[in-house]
């Protein structure tokens, strides 16, 4: 079976340019228009380096690829049965909230380690039931989930808001925000970094999503589940709960990556304040052909690219919101990368011929294919 | 446009086209002329939809040329196929159900503005070469199979085409809408376009056709010219087709050839069985269900199948036959009466339990219920059976074991595949109903409800897939045949049901010579009566 083994190997190369290809253009693209801006793109890149890797740098980078890798996995549950869980920055600040809400009492009343325990499960809780709205709407009714999310993602930002702003607040501030939990209550370092072991749970939550997907019985039902609801029933697959079940765990997910991020590192929340992961994150998901571990490296690249790119942008003279022309450009790049790699595979395409011919000419090197 | 003095040719020149595993194409040179109708023959996977796709710019052939009078014509996109004047109308349909025909005819429209007047008037003037009544305000969900194909042709010459491309049109057909159609393909060819028909029944072949190019594994292998189809009777032409299609193979065919192409009348091939000495496997009782879809629910039925007993189902596409087979199945609840399956009440229970007791079913909508198209044959011949010994231990999946079992399922049905891995939604129709039937025939199956289990397939494999079906009764097994080829119900059921309206409006036993005109009469009454 060597053309087996090839195809395999042709396979991952063609799924490794698929990945890679449109990152490396956007920043192409990205040190153009700086050009043009009148920056320096090596100034910013080398900035990015700079801050972003080395030194201490790194593990800076490592500790905001903790949450990113968390949501990213909670995206990719919900993407892989095509449910568009666009919910996250609610579900995000709901699971924050939790920790930095109730961690003030809780530390101070169990042993740390059972509060850090009940945290957890308490922010894994609400993500799942603040999902069950748009879940059963769309289980029962049909409703589009994508817009359901959406709604809830405003009320569940409301909902933290007022929720630091009233009765979460420290009364011992002017400002609106929760208090600060003790230093000593924080996730513990990993031993020899000031990285906490949040990256662990999340790489660790990675690969177990990896593996359930790839190798169990249940990866394979999503997977039929994904690819068609009608072979689903067919096969003798429960939607409803299928529904419900994607929504509620990659909502708790990503909640998660909030009780987290306030336990190991901002260890109290501030109204109004939201990172914004999902957003940041989506791009490199579909990247990652919806893979949790191929997201891992490139979501620790986004996490590089912002660690170091907020100091490297004023040092070239941009402006930090650069980073999401980025991103954008990455988002434009691969849209065209996938048009060009399904034509090639299902020689289909729906790109005018003379756009198209010009567009693949360019491609054509790149993927090593070979000419007919 | 051309007169019929001067006629147009559109010349395939050793058009060539591989995928993994296959060369789908192979060298084939072809020449399309006006005013002909330019039969396309061959066994399921020859090649003539890919050929299809490579005219209607969907596939880039690897090699070859296409010209047109001797011009070449680069068929580069959809579009550009669409511009050369060539119109298909595809295997599967390509409309939208929630739009009207109107508004279905004019997706193809590339002006900003929609001229409605002007698309209106186009719509008379096909109306009338069709001599079809399309109401332009109709849904497209609205309408009969038969009268979606009008709509399908209608689009596929919007353009004022060059050449109408019919990819199996009349698989999903009645007696009275194939007859429309052929007269409709007479007008169009009368316009003088050229039409290719592709079509796996011989008769239609002869009767409808021109000329006749015979496909086997991607080459061209006979071609019958006009002058020669013209000088032989239907018995002659139908050999030579045979011979071309299957070459030595015709021998294991052998004797059923004639009938094979559908020429004697059909009779009855099951062993009978004397039914009142067999248990009963499954008994429905006054069922009745409620889907959320907007198709035909089954509305109090009662029936009984016996062990060793093919009972037929017959009716007109879309009487309720979709919401039986699912309510036996178990995908569809019942939501009145009770269903029995060797005497214990299955009523409540969900497809992977009746699937545990032997419950099978194998769908007529092979690409998107009855397979993933995206995973590999393997994963599709054990799919119903994820999660359980020896194909998943402690819930993982054992590729091994599961790589074995496909080998062995498409060794026993000859299953057609380059190998277990390839891509189940790239073989062609014929290999995968293969993979239906091997995977709900297998591992104790004692009733199968199979709906429509020949559209679409080739002579051999309609027999092939007959035999197994006949086979698998004689061993003891029950098959419920729901069908809208009467001439199959004949041939394979001891007694025959007719559905319409959801409801059963009458029973046949099938002993002795005329049930199909029995049945024919229920069907007809039937229809009368709800008029
Ligand atoms: N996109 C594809 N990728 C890989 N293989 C393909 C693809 N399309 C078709 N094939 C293969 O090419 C061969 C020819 O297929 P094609 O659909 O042209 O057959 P066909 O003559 O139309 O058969 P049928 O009568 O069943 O419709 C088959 O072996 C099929 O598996
Ligand atoms: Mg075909």
């Amino acid at each position: 079976m060597k053309s087996a083994e090839n195809d395999k190997a042709k396979n991952l190369l063609d799924g490794l340019v698929r990945s890679i290809l449109p990152v490396i253009l956007a920043l192409l693209v990205a040190g153009l228009i700086m050009l043009a801006m009148g920056s320096n793109p090596i100034d910013f890149f080398s900035g990015v380096w700079t801050y972003g890797v080395t030194g201490s740098n790194l593990q800076r980078s490592l500790v905001l690829s903790a949450p990113l890798i968390l949501v990213a996995v909670g995206l990719i549950v919900a993407f892989r049965g095509q449910l568009w869980n666009l919910g996250y920055n609610g579900q995000y600040l709901l699971g924050a909230v939790v920790a930095s809400g109730a961690g003030p009492y809780l530390f101070a009343s169990m042993p740390a380690w059972l509060a850090t325990i009940v945290i957890i499960l308490g922010a894994l809780l609400v993500g799942a039931v603040w999902s069950l709205v748009p879940a059963i709407l769309k289980a029962r009714y049909g409703t589009n989930e994508i817009i359901t999310s959406l709604v809830m993602s405003f009320i569940g930002v409301g909902i933290a808001n007022l929720l630091i702003k009233g009765p979460l607040k420290d009364p011992n501030t002017p400002q609106p925000q929760t208090e600060v939990i003790a230093d000593s209550y924080l996730l513990p370092y990993i031993p020899g970094t000031v990285i906490h072991i949040g990256l662990i749970i999340a790489i660790v939550i990675a690969i177990v999503a990896q593996f359930i997907f790839s190798r169990t019985s249940f990866g394979l039902r999503l997977d039929i589940f994904g690819a068609s609801p009608k072979a689903a029933r067919h096969v003798g697959i429960n939607s409803t709960w299928m529904v419900i079940l994607l929504f509620a765990v990659s909502s708790a997910l990503i909640a998660l990556a909030g009780a987290i991020d306030v336990l190991g590192q901002y260890s109290y929340q501030r109204a109004n304040w939201d990172p914004h992961y999902g957003d940041a994150v989506m791009p490199f998901v579909f990247l990652a052909r919806l893979s949790p571990l191929a997201a891992i490296p490139l979501v620790v690249f986004y996490a590089i690219l912002a660690t170091g790119g907020t100091l490297a942008a004023q040092q070239a003279g941009l402006n930090a919101d650069f980073l999401l022309v980025i991103v954008g450009l990455i988002l434009i790049f691969m849209t065209i990368t996938e048009y060009v790699g399904d034509r090639r595979k299902l020689g289909q395409s729906y790109l005018p011929p003379g756009l198209k011919t010009t567009v693949v000419r360019l491609f054509q090197g790149g993927t090593g294919r070979k000419s007919s | 446009m051309s007169t019929l003095t001067d006629p147009e040719v559109i010349s395939l020149r050793e058009i060539t086209k591989a995928f993994p595993g296959v060369v789908a194409n192979d060298r084939i040179s072809l020449d399309i002329v006006s005013g002909q109708v330019h039969c396309l023959l061959g066994e399921n996977g020859a090649g003539k939809s890919t050929l299809i796709s490579i005219l209607a710019g969907l596939q880039q052939p690897d090699s070859g040329s296409i010209s047109i009078n001797g011009v070449e014509a680069a068929i580069t996109s959809p579009r550009a196929s669409v511009d050369y004047g060539i119109g298909v109308v595809h295997q599967h349909s390509t409309l939208v159900p929630a739009f009207t025909v109107l508004e279905n005819l004019m997706l193809g429209e590339s002006g900003v503005m929609q001229e409605k007047k002007r698309a209106k008037e186009r719509l008379d003037e096909l109306s009338e070469l069709l001599g079809a009544e399309l109401d332009p305000q109709a849904l497209a969900s609205d309408l009969g199979l038969g009268q979606q194909q009008q709509v399908e042709i209608a689009k596929a010459i919007w353009k004022g085409s060059r050449l109408l491309i019919l990819d199996e049109p009349t698989s999903m057909l009645t007696p009275q809408a194939i007859e429309h159609l052929s007269e409709s393909v007479e007008r169009v060819k009368a316009q003088g376009l050229a039409v290719v028909f592709i079509t796996h029944k011989l008769r239609e072949a002869y009767s409808m056709g021109d000329c006749v190019t015979v496909l086997r594994s991607g080459r061209n292998v006979g071609h019958i010219s006009v002058e020669e189809l013209a000088s032989f009777d239907e018995h002659e032409a139908q050999e030579s087709i045979l011979r071309a299609m299957f070459g030595e193979d015709i021998n294991s065919v052998g004797d059923d050839a004639a009938e094979l192409a559908g020429a004697t009348e059909a009779v009855r091939e099951t062993r009978s069985i004397d039914l009142s000495s067999r248990p009963v496997r499954l008994e429905l009782d006054a069922v009745s269900s409620r889907g959320l879809g907007r198709d035909v629910d089954v509305d109090g039925i009662s029936v009984k199948v016996h062990e060793g007993e093919i009972l037929g189902i017959a009716g007109i596409d879309g009487h309720g036959q979709g919401a039986l087979a699912e309510v036996v199945a178990g995908q569809r609840p019942a939501s009145a009466g009770s269903l029995r399956f060797d005497g214990e009440d299955v009523t409540k229970l969900g497809v992977r339990g009746r699937q545990h007791l032997g419950v099978r079913y194998v769908t007529d909508d092979r690409l998107h219920e009855g397979t993933v198209g995206s995973m590999s044959v393997a994963l599709n011949l054990v799919i119903k059976r994820i999660g359980e010994r020896p194909f998943w231990r402690f819930g993982q999946i054992q590729r091994k074991v599961v790589d074995a079992e496909a080998l062995r399922l498409i060794g026993e049905y000859g299953i057609r595949t380059p190998s277990p891995a390839t891509r189940a939604g790239t073989l062609s129709g014929g290999n995968i109903q293969k993979i239906l039937l091997a995977r709900e025939l297998t591992d104790g199956a004692r009733l199968v409800v199979v709906n429509k289990p020949t559209y679409g397939l080739d002579l051999k494999t309609v027999h092939l897939v007959r035999e197994i079906l006949i086979e698998f009764a004689a061993n003891g097994g029950s098959v419920i045949l729901l069908s809208s080829d009467l001439d199959e119900l004949v041939e394979l059921s001891h007694r025959i049901e007719i559905m319409s309206g959801g409801k059963i409006v009458g029973s046949v036993v099938n002993d002795k010579p005329g049930t199909a005109e029995k049945v024919g009469h229920f069907m007809t009454g039937a229809i009368e009566g709800a008029q």
